[in-house]
């Protein structure tokens, strides 16, 4: 069987490329090459993604300027051709700059940074991010954001709903909606959104820092075993 | 060769370039001619207190600073502790007070920038950030102010550089109201053999400087930051210098990357006093002289002066010692990080630091004149006010209802709730963060690749160092290291930032010289040597025709280490059914305490007693108990007392207890000191029923004194003592707990 690759794109200023690269490659055993912000390909790898951070000091808005580099390019044909895409935190935020993902984020309701554990209720489990969940389970995740409240105004919000593109939503413990446990004020509680073909993902909870139980939790692991899990499913899908 | 500009007497202008009469006459005398305005400027700058110690250096020879641990002491820009598995912990605190007063996000962002870089130096990665933050009233709009933008100011810097905010220490006291204190201390985590020195090496080598531009930001800041707070402050403005923390990053790699391929010879952060000051520091530790070529410098704007270039505090640029042979090495990965370079100087025999300006000599100074600050010893004596207020036997009238007592004290400021700061730090970034803010008395964070965790706590209390600075330093060093050994860590060394007023008078001397005998005693005892720190002197501020000087505020820093950090205690309560123990003894001790003062107004008395033996056994015998897998949950009683530790025991899991505060209190202790006194040496610990008789073995096999506090469950806190009791809703005492710098920062 083919070994599968993940990349982890690199933008100056990142700073949860490390944490990614160790939950994926040291926690999960998967194979990770790091992909520069400068590269013009995404060096043969199976799944990207775009890690947490403030890709060039976020100083015009927060992932704008990355979502203009270089290596976006690739990523965007990457993503064109189906392959998976994972944008967490500011990867998000390149993501939604870039276009390929719907709706922007603002910033927070609170207008401060907030850094705590929240919980999610998985709104879509499929592949290749949420295969390993159930429809209706509660995640329990870090945020750290100053810029993570999803707008998207009630049409959008209303056809990401009907096509089943929203992935998380911010819910109380125990899985009910409730306004208290939305962090950012993000419209329709939204912690995260797929494409139109579910295949990019763009979460503001950080999957990294919740995947050793001795840092308080592994549910993280649910995201990124799920995205492993899909790429031996190809894997042996090739082979076969 | 002759300077240019020199030979006029500038001894009329000797205080522009913050020289005293007697300082200008030193520099002539050890010149042998008159020196430049450029020469006075730089030698000004590097005797200044903040670069040169002058009134503080003969009181912190007499700190212990070495130990079987210590790879580093002070003296260069960070200390180092050996933590095994080949590793060394970087660590040092610096304070950034007077910026942080006059303009409080950048100068608090700046204050966390400067820190990083004295790491980074020191060839160690950034792995936690601490701060120590002391305000004026929390319901004072000045204090709002100031709070909301040092917070911000940290958060904005910290979290986008990426190092995690973990942990800190925050108090409030009148004395602080125009004069914050802003000390943070930064940890960092390097291989022994790639531990760095700020030096030019030898002749030959080239001096090159990276990072940010040089603007006219932050000009004369070492100066400003050892000049009196007054009205003309706003106007220093100028002084404040601002942040960028993306660059910080790039150099933050690409200054690693350097080290880490061994091309490099020297490595030193721009501080205080800039260009002048960092390579002045580093031709002085290699006994060698330097050629600068001002003219070189990258600059922000056109038309700046050698002068403005030499003094400016522009942040985020490094100078590093480069063999010919590997600059270009060098340049190429400064160019991968896209970085600006230039190279600025050479390393030259001899013993002078030169200042050329396109080939034009504008300054040459004697290496060791300009580095070796006079140093001064001063009369001093007590406050008699002082003195009297500690001789004032805190008598207060008992309260009737206790239990409102408690109600306030959780909700007090310097006792409340500091989550809705924390959570505005990024405190998980790089997924080491073991212990969350506020979860134990001290931050822990793994070492990845090793079983070890460092451990980390700032303090200083400063009713107990203004009423007895001697007693208050020692208590501060006794409760730090308690602190951590109530994690688990075992202490290993410190970092001192000692704030206090102006120098000059004889009564802000006299703290300085006590708080200093102080942390003598107490680091020698505790074998925790100090490997550096900060000084920062002239915190004070008019107040109508007054001088106000802040209390006397040694902030101690330490670190410790485990050897499993899978083993360590946190503070919350874990299970219903625990046995909880009192380590050590409850005395009669009400004087400086939290209570005094938020309940009767009272700033009097004699700081709690310390057996330092005492004190290392009760902590030898916690840090046991952790490492061995017996303890899970520990807490040190500080400041608010037995009451408001276990209070803070039963937040976090939402489990109740019901203790006698009673046991453990030697015969006599009046109900209020039992619940809210703060003698020292006390730690409060958890332990499962089924480990009982073991637990129980070890502390009667201990010579410390320990007994049986009560058992964890139900939702309610329930306090007994000899003739009276408290219930409190857990609930309802968090809610209080959380409310106060919940809405002071909405």
């Amino acid at each position: 069987m083919a070994r599968m690759a993940i990349a982890v794109v690199l933008f100056p200023g990142s700073n949860c490329d490390q944490d990614t690269v160790w939950a994926l490659g040291r926690i999960l055993g998967a194979e990770v090459v790091e992909v520069p912000h400068t590269s013009a390909d995404v060096m043969g790898a199976d799944a990207v993604v775009l890690p947490g951070g403030f890709s060039y000091g976020d100083y015009l808005r927060s992932g704008a300027l990355a979502a203009r580099s270089p290596v976006m390019g690739a990523v965007r044909a990457f993503a064109q051709r189906g392959g998976p895409v994972l944008g967490v935190c500011n990867g998000f935020q390149v993501l939604t700059e870039a276009g390929l993902l719907p709706g922007a984020l603002a910033r927070n309701d609170g207008l401060h940074f907030v850094c705590k554990d929240v919980h999610v209720r998985v709104e879509r489990a499929a592949p290749p991010f949420t295969g390993r969940a159930a429809r209706g389970d509660v995640l329990r995740l870090p945020v750290a954001h100053h810029d993570g409240r999803f707008v998207a105004g009630p049409e959008l919000l209303a056809r990401l709903e009907g096509e089943g593109r929203i992935a998380f939503r911010y819910v109380a413990s125990d899985g009910r909606r409730d306004p208290a446990a939305n962090p950012n004020g993000s419209d329709g509680d939204v912690a995260g959104i797929v494409d139109a073909r579910g295949t990019v993902l763009g979460m503001m909870p950080h999957p990294e820092r919740a995947a050793d139980p001795l840092l308080g939790g592994e549910d993280g692991l649910v995201v990124l075993g799920s995205l492993l899990d899909a790429l031996a499913g190809a894997a042996a899908e090739a082979t076969a | 060769m002759t300077v240019a500009d020199a030979g006029a007497d500038l001894r009329h202008r000797a205080a522009e370039f913050g020289l005293s009469g007697d300082e200008y006459a030193r520099l002539v005398a050890g010149l042998g001619r008159q020196p430049s305005p450029l020469e006075a400027a730089i030698t000004g700058a590097l005797w200044s207190e903040h670069c040169g110690y002058k009134n503080s250096r003969p009181l912190l020879r007499r700190l212990p600073t070495e130990g079987p641990q210590v790879l580093q002491g002070p003296g260069e820009n960070a200390g180092v502790v050996a933590i095994g598995h080949g590793l060394g912990l970087a660590f040092k605190m610096e304070s950034h007070n007077h910026p942080s007063a006059v303009e409080p996000v950048q100068g608090a962002a700046t204050g966390v920038g400067g820190i990083l870089r004295d790491i980074f130096a020191m060839g160690a990665r950034p792995v936690a950030v601490l701060d120590a933050l002391r305000f004026g009233p929390l319901d004072h709009p000045r204090t709002r102010y100031l709070l909301h933008g040092v917070v911000e100011g940290i958060a904005s810097y910290g979290n986008a550089v990426g190092v995690p905010t973990v942990g800190g220490d925050l108090a409030f006291h009148d004395s602080y109201l125009e004069n914050p204190l802003v000390n943070v201390m930064a940890l960092g985590v390097l291989p022994v053999e790639r531990l760095q020195s700020g030096t030019v090496g030898q002749p030959g080598n080239r001096l090159l400087y990276v990072g940010s531009r040089t603007g006219r930001d932050g000009l004369g800041g070492a100066v400003f930051a050892s000049a009196d707070l007054s009205g003309a402050s706003a106007a220093d403005r100028p002084a404040v210098q601002v942040g960028d923390p993306f660059l910080e990053k790039q150099l933050l790699e690409a200054t690693l990357a350097v080290i880490e391929a061994e091309l490099v010879e020297g490595v030193q952060d721009m501080g205080a006093a800039g260009l002048t000051s960092s390579v002045a520091e580093m031709a002085h530790r290699a006994g060698r002289g330097v050629d600068l070529h001002v003219d070189r410098v990258p600059r922000r704007e056109r038309g700046m002066t050698p002068l403005e270039v030499m003094l400016s505090e522009s942040q985020e640029r490094m100078v590093l010692t480069v063999r010919p042979d590997r600059m270009e090495a060098v340049l190429a990965v400064l160019e991968r990080f896209e970085l600006d370079a230039a190279w600025i100087g050479e390393v030259v025999e001899g013993d002078r630091f030169r200042v050329l300006d396109d080939g034009r000599v504008v300054a040459d100074l004697p290496v060791a004149l300009i580095n070796e600050a006079p140093a001064y010893v001063r009369d001093h004596h007590e406050d008699p006010a002082v003195t009297a207020a500690r001789e004032t036997d805190p008598d207060p009238e008992m309260p009737r209802d206790l239990g409102a007592v408690l109600d306030t004290m959780v909700a007090a400021p310097g006792l409340a709730s500091t989550r809705p700061i924390w959570q505005r730090y990024d405190h998980q970034v790089r997924t080491d963060t073991v212990v969350a803010p506020g979860a134990a008395d001290a931050a822990v964070i793994r070492v990845k690749g090793t079983p070890l965790g460092i451990a980390a706590t700032v303090d200083a209390n400063p009713r107990q160092v203004r009423l007895d600075p001697y007693q208050g330093a020692v208590l501060a060093v006794a409760e730090a290291a308690r602190n951590l050994s109530a994690v688990g860590a075992t202490p290993l060394g410190v970092t001192d930032n000692l704030n206090f007023g102006n120098p000059e008078r004889p009564h802000v001397y006299h703290q300085m010289v006590r708080a200093v005998e102080g942390l003598r005693d107490a680091c020698l005892a505790l074998g925790t040597p100090v490997t550096g720190g900060n000084v920062s002197l002239y915190n004070q501020w008019r107040d109508g025709d007054d001088d106000r000087a802040i209390a006397p505020t040694p902030t101690v820093g330490m670190v410790g280490v485990l050897s499993d950090v899978r083993r360590h205690a946190t503070t919350g309560l874990k299970r219903a059914g625990d046995r909880l123990w009192l380590i050590g003894e409850t005395l009669d001790e009400l004087g400086a305490s939290a209570y005094l003062w938020h309940v009767h107004r009272l700033e009097v008395g004699r700081p709690p007693a310390c057996d330092l033996a005492r004190e290392a056994a009760v902590q030898a015998v916690v840090r046991e108990l952790v490492a061995d897998g017996l303890v899970d949950t520990a807490h040190d009683c500080g400041e608010g007392g037995l009451a408001v530790a276990l209070a803070e025991m039963t937040f976090e899991g939402g489990i109740g207890l019901a203790a006698d505060v009673g046991a453990g209190a030697a015969p006599g202790v009046r109900p209020d000191a039992l619940l809210f006194g703060e003698s020292a040496s006390r730690i409060v610990i958890a332990g499962p029923a089924s480990r009982t008789a073991e637990i129980e073995r070890r502390l009667a096999a201990s010579d410390v004194p320990w007994s049986v506090l009560g058992r964890s469950g139900g939702g309610d806190l329930v306090l007994r003592w000899p003739d009276g009791r408290l219930r409190r809703s857990v609930d309802d005492l968090r809610a209080r707990h959380e409310a106060p710098l919940t809405e002071a920062l909405a």
